[in-house]
């Protein structure tokens, strides 16, 4: 294998509806037409994928080896080259990006899922947290948010009028596949100075995208998503160790996938919480000429798990419909925006 | 459709974690009422102490006593404390900087309401009556409005270190099996093993799980397979399960039952263990109100072909 340097698009995108439960589908069933809809969108079967690689979380739906069983949904026999991260989808997107840059492969799907309505997603995300000095104190994941929160109040980057001000806007959207659209009240504290909604709806769903590399992406869409740059940084894990009010690592993220050096269009942004937004346009520069999250965001649909890579999908998609030149998408995991994956995205010129 | 089948299921996990020499000394100094930092390479002072620097990644080892007090950097009011929290009537979740240290430590703050918390307010440490090494010897944090409290100079060695912890984990959920399985599970209470067909390759999946990993599309059609059926491959059990009431060594075998493509499992029992072979010719046997099949037994046929089940080991 000789390393190469090529071009890789986003040439597909379909999503499921994201819905409060799906009780009566088993996580394949619930996946299985995403990932029918997305081969339909560029003629392709399981056969002719060079590299699959999915996302998802077994703690979730409190299922060991789910992934395993997703994967009949894709058809894996004869065996296929395959990978899954015990992340969201668009770190599944990274590593299949790397791998149609090395050249192993020209096409790639990458598929996440998540339910979490079989479980408590508040609780189940506190065994995330580093076991000996903060998982026994079982903090859950609003809680963590609404300090990041009080922290972005007490330094004057916002207030409760503005965050409700995020959390309309978001769910303006005219997504359809979205769970929470329209005028949803902010509603009574959660953790104070969260309410309900500052949060984020929790839903299941599933997402899935196609990459391709040069030429092969041509041929499978009239306007690919030139992935430009794409970079992914992490955070000290200890919070108090952190500045909840500002996201270096999403910063340098976005730095290294080369998001500073033209401005962009659009930025579909993964802050599961209203307050996360606003460290987001500050660490990524977004000024009031980019559109912010057309999608209505985690806001209005978070899957966990696919969330991320949904950012990147419907900004790829905007770019595929001639409705952006060049987009932003951002993914998210862990605590207080822990971890950050930035993408630039850019369609040919017209 | 019938109503999807559900089940209440616990996943709950002791883990048991050894402990670092800077966390063993944190928390066999909250075991003692002492609180330990680390001071890293550039001066600062680490609470909660780490083993590695956050920025560096250098190994931090040089222990210093900070005291019981501190600031608030920031706080939310928690007033529906969730299981495991630290109180249970409503608190303050808080970032603490103690006197002396340059970083946060994540706890509860026991305080009557969110009128009483600040942010730059003054705490200080409410210690747990029985503490064993833990994050949890720290009860909360309390108001407090003196000064400082001086360290009493802790080297940070103890005679008897904790060196572990035991983190207990409960998560609740309600199962749900989905659309295919359901189906199998309730035929199967009526003694019946329904499969479903794949509508590209046609083969037959039970249990059915909604899909055809060789194909990827979904399965719908539905076929009553059995009850009889075949032993493709078996092993000999010689372990005694936990909990389990069964003799050993017993048979435990793959079974293709007659009309499916996919071979299941079950114990091989009215036949001694020792006769069980490939090819052998089996049916259910079922106990009043069970809703699988126990185990199954010979049916007297004569041995199946090799051909006829090559492609069910």
């Amino acid at each position: 294998m000789t390393a190469v340097s090529r071009d890789i698009a986003v040439v597909a995108f379909a999503q499921s509806d994201i819905l409060r439960t799906t009780e009566e589908q088993s996580e394949v069933e619930m996946l299985m037409p995403v990932l029918h809809d997305v081969l339909d969108r560029t003629g392709l079967k399981t056969a002719d994928i060079g590299f699959t690689c999915s996302g998802s979380c077994d703690y979730l739906a409190g299922r060991a080896f789910s992934f395993t069983l997703a994967l009949d949904g894709v058809g894996a026999w004869p065996p296929i080259s395959e990978s899954h991260v015990e992340m969201d989808g668009a770190w599944a997107l990274y590593e299949a990006w790397t791998k149609l840059r090395s050249g192993d492969a020209d096409t790639a799907l990458v598929y996440s899922y998540g339910k979490s309505s079989p479980g408590s997603v508040r609780d189940v995300l506190t065994r995330q947290l580093d076991p000996y000095y903060v998982a026994p104190l079982w903090p859950d994941s609003v809680a963590l948010a609404a300090l990041q929160a009080q922290a972005l109040i007490d330094a004057g980057d916002t207030d409760e009028p503005a965050l409700a001000g995020i959390a309309a806007r978001s769910r303006a959207t005219d997504n359809t596949r979205a769970q929470l659209r329209g005028s949803v009240p902010q509603g009574d504290y959660v953790v104070r100075p969260l309410r309900t909604g500052d949060c984020p709806p929790i839903g299941d769903g599933a997402a899935a995208v196609v990459l391709a590399a040069g030429e092969r992406a041509r041929e499978l869409c009239p306007r690919p998503a030139w992935i430009r740059g794409i970079d992914h940084r992490v955070e000290a894990h200890g919070l108090g160790v952190r500045n909840l009010t500002d996201s270096p690592s999403a910063r340098l993220a976005a730095e290294k996938a080369g998001a500073f050096e033209r401005p962009v269009d659009t930025a579909e942004l993964h802050a599961p919480f209203s307050s996360q937004e606003v460290v987001l346009r500050k660490a990524l520069r977004l000024d009031g000429n980019v559109r912010v999250n057309p999608s209505g965001g985690a806001l209005a649909a978070n899957p966990m798990m696919a969330a991320g890579l949904i950012r990147i999908g419907e900004a790829a998609s905007r770019i595929h419909r001639g409705e952006s030149d060049r987009a932003l998408a951002h993914a998210t995991s862990g605590p207080c925006l822990q971890q950050n994956l930035v993408a630039v995205l850019e369609g040919d010129p017209r | 459709m019938p109503e999807v089948l559900k089940a209440p299921l616990v996943v709950e996990f002791p883990f048991t974690r050894s402990l670092g020499p800077v966390q063993s000394a944190f928390l066999t100094g909250l075991r003692d009422r002492v609180v330990l930092g680390v001071r890293t390479g550039d001066g600062r002072t680490l609470v909660p102490p780490v083993e590695y620097d956050p920025v560096t990644a250098e190994e931090i080892r040089d222990l210093v006593e900070v005291a019981p007090t501190g600031t608030v950097t920031t706080w939310a009011w928690n007033h529906e404390p969730r299981r495991g929290q630290p109180l249970e009537t409503p608190f303050a979740w808080v970032l603490v900087r103690l006197d002396g240290a340059d970083t946060a430590l994540l706890h509860a703050l026991d305080a009557p309401g969110p009128e009483a918390v600040h942010t730059d307010m003054r705490v200080r440490v409410r210690w747990a009556d029985d503490r064993v090494g833990a994050i949890t010897d720290i009860a909360c944090f309390e108001p407090y409005d003196g000064d400082a409290a001086q360290p009493t100079g802790h080297s940070g060695e103890f005679a008897d270190p904790v060196t572990g912890i035991v983190a207990a984990a409960r998560l609740d959920y309600t199962y749900s099996p989905g659309r295919a399985q359901t189906a199998y599970i309730n035929a199967l209470a009526d003694r019946r093993a329904v499969g479903e067909r794949c509508p590209a390759c046609r083969k037959v999946y039970v249990p059915p799980r909604g899909a055809c990993p060789t194909c990827g599309v979904a399965t719908s059609e539905q076929v009553e397979v059995g009850p009889a059926g075949t032993v493709t491959t078996f092993c000999i059990v010689n372990i005694k399960a936990k909990n389990l009431d069964i003799e050993v060594p017993y048979v435990y075998a793959h079974i293709a039952l007659d009309g499916a493509d996919l071979a299941l499992h079950g114990r091989i029992g009215g036949i001694p263990y020792d006769q069980v072979r490939m090819g052998l010719r089996v049916e259910p046997v079922w106990t009043e109100g069970g809703r699988y099949p126990d185990h199954y037994r010979p049916t007297g046929e004569p041995d199946a072909d090799y051909e006829t089940y090559k492609e069910l080991l």
